[in-house]
């Protein structure tokens, strides 16, 4: 599914990713765990192709194909999907009219029509129920005055009616009360299926405890300094980073 | 939202202007070039009474003596007021009773335009009087509007009709010497579109009518009257668009409002003539004066403005507040780009006692065009417990091009309140990067954006204009960036 | 040596005094060319062709539609070409009423500078306080590269007047990397027989990364009439630092033209605050330039006027360079039949990217017969800015009003508290403590009609001051 070697990033002249190397089978939840500012939102940033950084080194390749040479959208359309950790506020723009021209726009891609208005409103329908959406929050605009839950529940709610290959999940279960954090956890379950991967980025075992990871990586300094089962969150929740870095040492 | 089959603007999908074509028809000319003759042979040729002859042959005099504006944001060559012609009509063979006697052509010019009246009659319930240049051609609904009193026909039906109404009336809001422009008009006006709703008549239909220049060097000149009677409600759309020529061509309309007590009128307006070549060649000059006057108590009078169109826009719709409480609105998205100018707003003149407005205006430029909001808005002794409330935002797309404000604000009572508030700012990357990561390009994601941009004023549009408007908004911006 | 304007019947007489100063002019070029370089007396020859051509402004102007100079022009004015210091006693006609305010005080009397012997304590480091006049024989690289460079003649008919004629006036120079401590305040005073109309000329120039306190005071000491017309150039060099403020005390028949040209290059950064307390017509013109990267001005205002007073704030901020930020702020309370004007205007050149510009302008109109116009003006060629400007003219916000009232606050206090509120926005952002203090006393007072009480009051009258004392706590507003 994904395969990220030697990746080598930097943001005005400043090493931020340095050696990245990850694989993402079909089917498998990943975790990225580490401190704040080791470059988990970058390296989620730089697979969604947000053209602020500079890739010095390496190469990402998405479905046999390089993901470096496609634009922003094109890599949407070809099944990434990124639940920002700081969605943004589009005023003015309904959820029901950015869902439809995201989806159908990803429709132009593959060549097919656009989807009947019949069938993107019972998909709707389907989606928000499923994540116990209030049918009032998809008329109102994109994240426009959204609480900070509402928001990550709204990424979710895109994630679902979008059907990515490779979900990335940047802290997405920050903000969510402990209801609304099962509901999406249990939107991801039911999203996962063999064909289709996740890349969880979280800082609390909490979230995994619902959605259970394959593998679980601890990003430190620009770099995936350990990976192991879903135990290893269990380790990081109980003894902090300092371990980690001590070993380093 | 679905398709509007009626929709005019249905089938404009690509960024070129697609109204670029000619209509051959026989003219109906007066002589090239302005005159005491020209405005004596306008006036005859529509059989006009002693004092409407005498209003325009003043008109014209004070006209004479003015000057051109120069105070307002825009340059444009030298207009040669000489080389243009000041009337043309359709040759008409005879009275026309259906639409099988109108002229091929035009039905042809109808069907391009995507106005077929027929199936305007039968599917929306517009009625629609379309002026094609100077005469107005087919009037439709009108029984069914005269049933109820409402008086829906082309200015100069009216002026035979109901001549001691377009008396009373004409002249009162915008006068002949109000400005350079204005009393051009005043002196040459071909025709245009008269509106009465008769004392306690809410007009069930929205009611329509679509501007087209056609003729080569065609100045057009409308002249618009809507009257609304005591406790009247019409809701009244306008649209217009241009076909492609090198030259420029003027237009300078007048459009007067008059609200009487507990009476309402809603004006809309979707303007797209033609706005010149990605050079900066050709395209329509449109400079309009618009005004409406809320002469009773409660009444209420609202402007709302999509211009996409005119290589040079200059415009100020206009409300002034005469009776108690009453209620003046100015809505409006101005989207310039290439080399277009615009330079609109609206004036709020507050006279009465709690008297309220609001001016919402959105200004989007792109490519190398300006794009300028300009308004004023007075509180004067008498209009106490008054209050207005402005926001006008910019939006930028692109580095070459102009966004600028200008609002006059004076207040001579202590217990007015005036709030202005504005805004220049440009798409955001994070915006622009979340769009494209659903899969949105960006094309496509500037056009979201700015419609969600302009919402709060296309909201305001009749479901008829709200789609076309959408539409025109992304059309006008494509190409703008790269 | 003094001409007479000559008056003519009624209507405007600001003709004649053209002709008087054009005359005068012809008359005393030489003696005032005297010490010029060759530019200078060229550029004195272009802006006398200026104000030859365009005169006084006048209402048609769009920038002056609303200050009419042609009632304050008519007047049988005295012209002085020299100054006169020789019988006049600086302490006794005036006191700086800001208590414990310890500053290098620098004096003019009618437009001219008054040497009192004092030198600044950082003379030997190379800080320069003296006259313009001494300044054209002694300072002359510095004339040379920076008079009239900034106060553009060829759109404003007044810079030129004063440009033709300049002569004396405050020189103030800051060396490369040095603070000024003291505070420098210069006090000009309007004291004379009979009608009189001066035109002072100071340059200020702060070399890099320095930095400088300077108060300016406008006060009359007794009440003819005195027309002003005063330029100033202010020079910030890269990394320098200004704060800047302007305090107009004047009696009702003055006019103040107050044209102010601060020039920032990169990283420099300027506070300027207008605080205009009286004055029959006070006309306050800063013209901002954002030079280089990086520069960050606060032009700040506030007035309060009553009576026929006349208040125009006329700001124009040009961001000419990229990463540029400037705020501005005006407010004002107008009170009797009070006029008063702003005319901000902000202008974004094409590459001046990322751009970060504010503007506002507040109004509270106490009277029915006060009139404010009010018009913020954005211009804007860069794509990548922020700019938001705002205006408002209005009453006190009637749910504080109600707020204070449900408290058991007294209507007429709660006015008051809010009135005062209002203007301490500004009041408060005074860096100076002493000064600030001062100012929150005038406001304070000039809120209770203290300061309006006589006709000519302009706080120099002999009545001790009362000490204001508000029901309640000020400082938890
Ligand atoms: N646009 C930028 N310009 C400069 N530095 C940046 C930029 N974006 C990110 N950085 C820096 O890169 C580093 C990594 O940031 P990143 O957002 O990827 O961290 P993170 O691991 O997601 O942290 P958190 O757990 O707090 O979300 C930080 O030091 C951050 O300050
Ligand atoms: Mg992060």
């Amino acid at each position: 599914m994904l395969s990220i070697k030697n990746l080598r990033v930097s943001i005005s002249g400043k090493e931020i990713l340095r050696g990245i190397n990850l694989e993402v089978k079909p089917g498998e939840v990943h975790a990225i765990m580490g401190p704040n500012g080791t470059g988990k939102s970058t390296l989620a940033s730089v697979i969604s192709g947000r053209d602020i950084y500079d890739i010095t080194e390496g190469e990402i390749i998405f479905k046999g194909k390089n993901l470096l040479e496609m634009s922003i959208e094109d890599r949407a359309s070809e099944g990434i999907f990124l639940g920002f950790q700081y969605p943004v506020e589009i005023p003015g723009v309904s959820i029901t009219n950015f869902m439809r021209t995201a989806i159908n726009e990803q429709r132009k891609y593959h060549g097919l029509d656009p989807m009947p208005a019949s069938e993107f409103l019972a998909k709707m329908e389907e989606k928000k129920q499923m994540l116990e959406i209030q049918a009032k929050l998809a008329n109102r605009s994109v994240n426009e005055g959204f609480s900070g839950g509402e928001k990550k529940k709204n990424e979710i709610f895109q994630m679902a009616m979008l059907d990515p290959d490779l979900a990335i999940l940047d802290e997405t279960d920050s903000g969510l009360d402990i209801d609304a954090l099962k509901i999406v956890a249990n939107g991801v379950n039911k999203l996962r299926k063999p064909d289709n991967s996740f890349l969880v980025i979280t800082h609390y075992q909490r979230l995994l405890d619902y959605i259970v990871p394959d593998i679980v990586h601890v990003l430190f300094d620009g770099r995936i300094v350990r990976s192991g089962g879903k135990e290893l969150a269990v380790e990081l929740e109980e003894k902090g980073y300092e371990w980690i870095k001590a070993e380093m040492d | 939202m679905e398709k509007d089959p009626n929709n005019i603007l249905d089938e404009v999908t690509q960024g070129e202007y697609k109204y670029g074509f000619y209509t051959d028809i026989e003219m109906d000319t007066a002589p090239m070039g302005l005159s005491e003759d020209t405005v004596r042979f306008i006036s005859a040729k529509k059989n006009e009474p002693e004092w409407l002859l005498q209003y325009r042959l003043d008109a014209y005099r004070k006209w004479l003596v003015m000057t051109e504006p120069t105070w307002a944001h825009i340059h444009h060559a030298p207009i040669n007021y000489q080389d243009i012609f000041y009337y043309a009509a359709p040759k008409r063979k005879k009275e026309l009773t259906n639409l099988d006697e109108v002229d091929p052509e035009l039905i042809e010019t109808f069907n391009k335009l995507g106005i077929s009246l027929e199936e305007q009659k039968r599917l929306t319930g517009v009625a629609v009087d379309a002026v094609i240049d100077s005469v107005s051609v087919k009037t439709t609904f009108t029984e069914t509007l005269e049933k109820q009193g409402i008086i829906f026909c082309s200015f100069s039906e009216a002026v035979q009709k109901v001549p001691e109404l377009v008396k009373q009336y004409l002249g009162t809001v915008v006068p002949s010497d109000d400005n350079y422009f204005a009393a051009l008009n005043s002196a040459v006006f071909s025709d245009g579109s008269f509106c009465y709703i008769p004392k306690g008549v809410r007009c069930p239909i929205e009611l329509s009518t679509y501007f087209r220049i056609n003729a080569a060097n065609t100045g057009q000149f409308e002249r618009t009257l809507i009257i609304g009677d005591e406790g009247s409600y019409v809701s009244y759309m306008e649209g217009c668009t241009a076909p492609m020529r090198d030259e420029n061509q003027l237009h300078a309309a007048i459009v007067e409002i008059i609200a009487l007590k507990d009476a309402q009128v809603k004006y809309s307006t979707v303007q797209n003539w033609y706005p010149g070549n990605k050079k900066g060649e050709g395209g329509i000059y449109n400079f309009v004066t618009k005004r409406g006057i809320c002469k009773g108590n409660n009444s209420k009078i609202s402007w709302t403005q999509v211009e996409t169109g005119s290589a040079i826009t200059w415009k100020y719709p206009s409300v002034v507040l005469m009776g108690d409480n009453s209620v003046g609105e100015f809505y409006s998205v101005a989207v310039t780009n290439n080399f277009q100018q615009a330079d609109t707003g609206s004036k709020m003149i507050h006279l009465g006692k709690n008297t309220k407005s609001t001016i919402i205006s959105k200004g989007i430029s792109a490519g190398q065009s300006s794009n300028s909001y300009r308004g004023l808005v007075k509180m004067t002794k008498r209009a106490e417990n008054s209050r207005n409330f402005s926001q006008c935002d910019s939006l930028l797309l692109g580095d070459r091009c102009g966004a600028h404000t200008f609002p006059y604000i004076k207040t001579e009572n202590k217990t007015s309140i005036v709030e202005h508030e504005a805004t220049t700012s440009k798409i955001s990357d994070d915006q622009l990067f979340y769009c494209n990561q659903r899969g949105i390009s960006t094309e496509s994601a500037i056009g979201l954006i700015v419609n969600g941009y302009a919402r709060e004023v296309l909201k305001q549009l009749p479901m008829e204009f709200a789609v076309e408007a959408q539409k025109l908004l992304s059309i006008s911006l494509e190409g703008s960036v790269g | 040596m003094e001409m007479k304007g000559i008056i003519m019947d009624g209507i405007s007489t600001s003709f004649n005094i053209k002709d008087t100063l054009l005359k005068l002019f012809d008359d005393n070029i030489g003696s005032l060319s005297e010490k010029d370089t060759p530019e200078i007396a060229e550029m004195r020859r272009k802006a006398i062709a200026v104000f030859a051509r365009q005169g006084f402004p006048h209402t048609k102007l769009e920038k002056w539609r609303n200050t009419d100079l042609s009632k304050v022009l008519n007047h049988d004015f005295s012209f002085p070409m020299e100054p006169q210091t020789q019988d006049v006693n600086f302490e006794e006609i005036f006191r700086c009423d800001v208590p414990g305010f310890d500053t290098h005080m620098i004096s003019q009397l009618n437009g001219c500078f008054i040497d009192r012997g004092k030198t600044l304590l950082q003379a030997n480091t190379g800080v320069i306080a003296c006259s313009m006049a001494e300044a054209f024989i002694r300072h002359k690289d510095h004339i040379i590269n920076h008079f009239g460079k900034y106060a553009s003649i060829s759109d404003n008919g007044l810079t030129a007047l004063n440009t033709a004629f300049a002569r004396d006036g405050v020189f103030i120079y800051v060396p490369d990397n040095t603070e000024v401590e003291e505070i420098i305040q210069v006090v000009n005073l309007i004291h004379s027989e009979g009608d009189i109309f001066v035109q002072p000329r100071n340059l200020v120039i702060l070399g890099r990364n320095s930095s400088l306190k300077l108060v300016q005071c406008d006060d009359s000491v007794d009440d003819n009439t005195g027309f002003i017309n005063s330029v100033t150039e202010v020079v910030l060099s890269e990394g320098s630092r200004l704060d800047h403020y302007k305090l107009q005390n004047k009696n009702n028949r003055s006019a103040l033209i107050n044209n102010i040209y601060f020039h920032l290059e990169a990283g420099a950064n300027l506070s300027t605050n207008a605080i205009s307390l009286n004055g029959g017509l006070i006309r306050n013109e800063a013209n901002v330039k954002l030079n280089g990267r990086g520069a960050h001005a606060d032009i700040l205002g506030v007035y309060l006027m009553d009576r026929n007073q006349h208040i125009d704030n006329q700001v124009f901020v040009d961001h000419a360079q990229p990463d540029c930020t400037s705020n501005e702020l005006f407010k004002g309370i107008l009170d009797d039949q009070a006029s008063g004007v702003f005319n901000g205007h902000i202008l974004v050149r094409q590459d001046a990217q990322r751009t970060n510009a504010y503007q506002n302008n507040k109004n509270i109109l106490i009277s029915d017969k006060a009139v404010i116009d009010t018009r913020p003006f954005l211009e804007i060629y860069a794509d990548d800015v922020k700019c938001s400007h705002g205006a408002t003219v209005g009453q006190l916000d009637s749910e504080a009003m109600f707020y204070l009232r449900s408290r058991g606050i007294s209507m007429e206090n709660a006015r008051m508290l809010l009135m005062y509120a209002f203007a301490a926005e500004i009041v408060n952002r005074i860096s100076i403590p002493r000064l600030k203090q001062r100012i929150d006393d005038l406001v304070k007072k000039r809120l209770r009609g203290e300061l309006s009480i006589c006709e000519q009051c302009v706080l120099h009258c002999s009545t001790k001051e009362q000490k204001v004392v508000f029901d309640i706590d000020m400082s938890k507003v």
